[in-house]
């Protein structure tokens, strides 16, 4: 059984997240033409506009809370011989998101936000994941794990209109991540095209509050060469600014902390009055270190669990400051 | 008359109404849409100028301005590389060529530098960097005392030091009041370039869409043909009232007066950017700056005394020149710290150098004898020895101001 997850209310609010933009735009395009026809005013240009602005933003907070305690764990299946077979759809989308308040990027993403879904699964399932590239140009999906040649999304380019199929088991029990492996790499993950492959292992970790954080970077100005803002999710500084992530006292918490940050060596995640276990790349049960700040190249990721002995609220962040005050910036509101 | 066979009024004014219309039509035409519908349109690059960097207790203040051709918007504000909290007024978003004002509260610290940026929706970073913090002037009794003594040490003093050196000169044989001429010319020509100099320095913090290098151009060609139009209606009047004056109006008081024009310009100009580069940091005007000015600007007063030597010239008028010659750096150095512009800077500096160059023309005219080449007079041994004197004296003393 998998622990049950405390959700925010925000995060039921759109299964395909993607769908959202598009409808709002819509809307918002409708009232426009009517408000055009009408002669709207000034007042009503700006008003419009700001709705437009806001409706990124809400979006982008949306997925970020979303990302954090939602897992895809496909359409269930049982094969003959007893194994579970999960299926899952991912598309490639070119979406404009917002990645700081005001501050929009013209992402390329899997389904529709960024970070991509997290896909989870237990270890030894037969995984099937339909990929169907609705983006402008060839596009992959590479998963960290063990699987056939044909399976790891890299000579196997799927072209704009185009569904691949990927089919492999999973293995082994981890945190992993997938990303896009199309040439030149550094854009595709610069862009958006990445997110996290779960599996379990066969008999589950201990009961605890669970929480997936994607640290990123976005380089909205494209030059190549560095990001203009950090964040966890998605969006800068959501967990500080728009929701401190609520915490039980004493109540385990376990975050799936990936790095996936583009043109800088390394990433990293410091909490503030707590100490965690570490468990690198989550494929051992046994902790590798107790500590308060773990640092992680690109691609590398960690399980860590930790609790909070005192209520209040508590600082998490890179512990790059420079990253943290781009909007690598956190805060756990523990109550009793 | 032909009047009858030729176009009637109303012809002449459709003639003259009709390119309008047709470009009226196709500028409505392609505001329209028209541009779009022949797929001329491209995506377009944002360009947000911050125009003015302001540092009061505990706040830094943007003036920022959208130069791009199309609307964009302000979304963050980064102080040396973090995201800080700001309030812009009148809004985040900016139509084209309009501006907006930042404030960022900021416990910024005296004499470091920071590099300020403004991240715009579509995430471009727009940076300035302040090479070293210092609280901008407000106006008050104690500033304005502070910038007006600077604009008096630096300007009028020198200045009027320099006209004490007309007893010396009526001193000298005449023989070398060509060379003396001469040497106004030379000191007069670095001015004019230095002031030239000056303003292509500026011109490269001036917005693009307002095309400095014309407004430079704008200045000086207007002062400099204004004033010929002005020493020609001097002369004019002196050949109508007293015949003896006919014709030494421009080597005279009115000589004199157009020096201490073209001087009293260009120390404006000198004015703006000493108060200015106060203001943004750019120097730090210890003493030695200060005598360094007193030094270079001395020679100014020289200049001026040029054309008196072989009349009688009241103290009053002396003095007079030496305000119009002076005075003008106090306002300068008010304008530069409390409401500093560079496009207006752009324009003084041009006019400035304008006028200095008109008085070297009318100076190079007068070493000519009747029907002599300008050339040809100035190749004298005397006139080449003084032009190029002054100007070594002008290199030496602006020594003294490096930077």
């Amino acid at each position: 059984m998998r622990p049950s997850v405390r959700r925010p209310v925000t995060a039921r609010a759109v299964e395909r997240p993607a769908s959202a933009v598009p409808a709002a735009l819509g809307a918002l395009l409708v009232a426009a033409l009517i408000a055009a026809g009408c002669g709207g005013s000034r007042e009503d240009a700006a008003a419009r506009g700001a709705a437009a602005g806001d409706s990124l933003a809400v979006h982008a907070r949306d997925h970020a809370i979303r990302a954090l305690t939602t897992f895809d764990t496909g359409k269930v299946t049982r094969l003959p011989d007893g194994r579970t077979l999960r299926e899952y759809w991912v598309d490639a989308e070119h979406a404009e998101i917002e990645v700081a308040p005001g501050v929009r990027f013209p992402a390329w993403t899997y389904n529709g936000a960024v970070p991509g879904p997290t896909l989870r699964c237990t270890e030894g399932d037969s995984v099937i994941v339909r990929f169907t590239n609705r983006g402008s140009m060839p596009h992959s999906m590479h998963f960290h794990g063990i699987h056939a040649a044909k399976m790891d999304g890299v000579f196997e380019q799927v072209s704009p209109g185009e569904t691949f199929v990927y089919s492999f088991n999973a293995e082994p029990f981890g945190l992993h991540i997938y990303h896009c492996h199309t040439m030149p790499v550094k854009m595709h993950i610069a862009r958006g095209l990445y997110g996290v492959f779960l599996v379990d292992p066969k008999k589950p970790r201990p009961k605890a509050r669970e929480m997936v954080m994607v640290m990123n970077g976005f380089d909205t100005d494209f030059n190549g060469e560095d990001n203009e803002f950090y964040t966890v999710n998605g969006y800068a500084n959501v967990f500080f600014r728009d929701y401190p992530i609520p915490v039980k006292r004493n109540e385990l918490q376990r975050v799936y902390l990936i790095n996936i940050t583009e043109f800088d060596l390394l990433n990293s995640m410091h909490t503030h009055a707590t100490f965690f276990d570490v468990y690198p790349t989550g494929t051992s049960l046994t902790p590798s270190e107790y500590t308060d700040v773990v640092t992680m190249g690109q691609g590398e990721r960690a399980i860590l669990e930790f609790t909070y002995k005192h209520t209040g609220r508590f600082l998490f962040h890179a512990h790059q400051s420079e990253f943290a005050e781009l909007g690598w910036l956190g805060q756990f509101e523990v109550k009793p | 008359m032909s009047t009858a066979k030729g176009p009637s009024a109303a012809q002449v004014v459709l003639a003259g109404l009709l390119p309008l219309v047709l470009i009226g039509a196709m500028t409505a035409w392609f505001l329209a849409g028209g541009a779009e519908r022949l797929g001329l349109v491209q995506p377009p690059i944002e360009k947000l100028a911050i125009e003015r960097v302001v540092f009061r207790t505990q706040e830094i203040v943007l003036h920022v301005r959208n130069e791009g051709p199309g609307p964009m918007s302000v979304a963050q504000v980064f102080v040396n590389d973090a995201i800080w909290d700001f309030s812009i007024t009148p809004g985040r978003e900016l139509d084209r060529l309009k501006g907006a004002t930042i404030s960022i509260p900021f416990d910024w610290i005296e004499a470091e530098p920071y590099l300020l940026t403004v991240v715009s929706g579509t995430g471009i970073r727009h940076t300035r960097e302040v090479e070293i913090a210092t609280a901008t002037p407000v106006v008050s009794v104690k500033t304005l005392g502070v910038f007006g003594l600077l604009g008096v040490y630096v300007g009028v003093i020198p200045v009027l030091l320099g006209l004490l050196w007309l007893p010396f000169l009526r001193s000298i044989p005449r023989v070398w009041l060509d060379f003396w001429l001469s040497f106004t010319m030379g000191l007069l020509v670095f001015l004019g370039i230095d002031t030239v100099s000056e303003s292509l320095e500026i011109l490269e913090r001036v917005p693009e869409f307002l095309n400095g290098l014309m407004l430079i151009a704008l200045g000086t060609l207007g002062a400099f043909f204004g004033l010929v139009g002005l020493g020609r209606v001097l002369s004019a009047k002196g050949a109508d009232g007293n015949r003896a004056a006919a014709g030494s109006a421009a080597s005279g008081m009115g000589l004199a007066l157009l020096i201490a024009i073209g001087i009293g310009l260009h120390n404006l100009g000198e004015g703006l950017a000493i108060g200015a580069a106060y203001t943004l940091g750019e120097v730090a005007l210890g003493s030695f700056l200060i005598v360094g000015f007193t030094l270079h600007n001395t020679t100014e007063g020289l200049a001026i005394l040029s054309p008196l030597i072989e009349r009688k010239t009241s103290v009053r008028d002396l003095v007079l020149l030496g305000i119009v010659g002076g005075a003008p750096t106090i306002l300068g150095t008010w304008t530069g710290a409390f409401t500093y512009s560079d496009p207006l800077s752009l324009l003084f500096l041009g006019l400035g150098a304008g006028a200095i160059f008109q008085v070297v023309w009318v100076l190079a005219r007068g070493r000519a004898t009747k029907g002599e080449p300008v050339v040809e007079a100035l190749a004298r041994p005397l006139n080449v020895a003084g032009l190029l004197a002054g100007f070594l004296v002008m290199y030496a003393t602006s020594l003294l101001v490096a930077g």
